[in-house]
């Protein structure tokens, strides 16, 4: 249990995927002007990671790994270099999947997320999630609770990001750093103060 | 946008700079400038993806229908990545280790799709080519600069090799450690945006 709890709460602040990996800086940067659409991707990236990542994981552990054939009677075959490609295809179909049950169960929650359900496929964080998983050999429910512990960490990066935006709003920027430059500049800060959490 | 090769070519690098100003590929690129060698690595391996990915879209870009331009795009880019990764490490282990992920994920690294869908879709295979290794360089100037910085005043060395000499080695040279720490590359990042926005005042964001 200890065990679980070690990797959600690491994979949350010390190796919080936005602001120690850099990953999903591009939505990042883009989405995070409000918070009301900040928290909403959030949301979106929170359940496709929480799904993803395990299912991955299934991938890495009964196709991929070497041996993992052993049951066809192959168990030399190392498929690991196919990784790369299997996993963004199940991301890309995760994404679809979720984006029609959503269009056809729930269609407010749908009309909420809009555009952002497509933008996740290509939203690093959930690559860098699964790649990360594969690299520490997590078994399927470690899996389950890293997914779950990234996809809000990385909400949690980008709510407290849009907020900082919205006060910024009435603060005197120099020209040449207004829009993206002081953007960078904050998050800079927020890893700093995400790294104060290294120590737990 | 002009149609001319030359432009194609050197407009990414300071006008149309793909991180400063269409804030693309940022994702992949800040945590692998710790160090100049993995930051010139990491440039060439995605100026290859790039130009490569976007010669194939273009080529194929008449029979793609386009509902499933993305999935497509996403097929050849992946297999191209998969050509990277193989081949650093057979070739380059050491550095295709302290790389780790952030070679596969050149996969979803925002250059790379934006530029298929949004100039190889529509353009000829030379242009395309072109245009994927103008936006390839323009990529590559800031993340060897930010290489270049990191390395220097983080551990005072340039591709491994002693520039500056430590203190604690004898030299006179306070190592900088937040340099080798993440939040430095946003730093740097965000002062090369200002120098190139105080050199040329129309990228300046206006207020909504």
């Amino acid at each position: 249990m200890e065990q679980y709890l070690s990797i959600f709460l690491k994979s949350i602040f010390v190796e919080n995927l936005a602001l120690a990996f850099f990953l999903g800086m591009c939505t990042f940067l883009a989405v995070s002007k409000k918070v009301k659409t900040s928290v909403g991707l959030g949301v979106a990236v929170i359940v496709i990671m929480t799904i993803t990542i395990p299912a991955n994981n299934l991938i890495y552990q009964h196709l991929l790994k070497k041996g993992a054939l052993a049951f066809l009677g192959l168990p030399n075959v190392d498929l690991t270099f196919l990784g790369l490609i299997s996993y963004i295809g199940v991301i890309a179909a995760m994404v679809q999947i979720l984006e029609m049950t959503l269009d056809r169960y729930f269609p407010p929650l749908y009309n909420a997320l809009g555009i952002f359900l497509p933008l996740i496929t290509v939203n690093c964080a959930i690559l860098g999630g699964s790649l990360l998983m594969v690299e520490r050999d997590y078994n399927f429910s470690e899996s389950v609770v890293y997914g779950f512990g990234c996809g809000v960490g990385w909400a949690l990066a980008i709510a407290a990001l849009a907020g900082i935006r919205e006060k910024m709003k009435y603060s005197d920027v120099p020209d040449g750093l207004k829009g993206l430059g002081i953007t960078f500049i904050t998050v800079g800060l927020m890893a700093l103060a995400f790294m104060s959490f290294g120590g737990i | 946008m002009a149609d001319k090769p030359k432009d194609v070519l050197f407009n990414p690098l300071f006008n149309n700079n793909p991180i400063a100003l269409q804030v693309l590929g940022i994702c992949s690129a800040l945590a692998v400038t710790t160090k100049l060698s993995t930051s010139v690595v990491m440039a060439l391996a995605v100026t290859f993806t790039l130009v490569c990915s976007n010669a194939a879209v273009s080529l194929i870009r008449k029979q793609i229908p386009g509902s499933i331009r993305i999935i497509v795009q996403m097929t050849i880019i992946a297999s191209l990545v998969i050509l990277v990764d193989q081949t650093l490490k057979a070739f380059a282990y050491d550095i295709s280790k302290q790389m780790s992920v952030f070679v596969g994920l050149i996969i979803t690294n925002c250059i790379v799709m934006g530029r298929a869908e949004a100039f190889a879709m529509k353009n000829s295979v030379g242009l395309s080519m072109l245009d994927g290794l103008g936006n390839a360089m323009g990529y590559n100037i800031i993340l060897i600069g930010v290489g270049f910085f990191r390395e220097l005043f983080g551990s005072g060395t340039l591709f491994g090799m002693t520039v500056l000499p430590l203190a604690k080695n004898g030299g006179w040279y306070q190592a900088n450690g937040l340099m080798l720490l993440s939040p430095s590359a946003f730093f740097i990042i965000g002062i090369f945006i200002w120098l190139i926005r105080a050199w040329k005042p129309a990228q300046v964001e206006q207020e909504n």
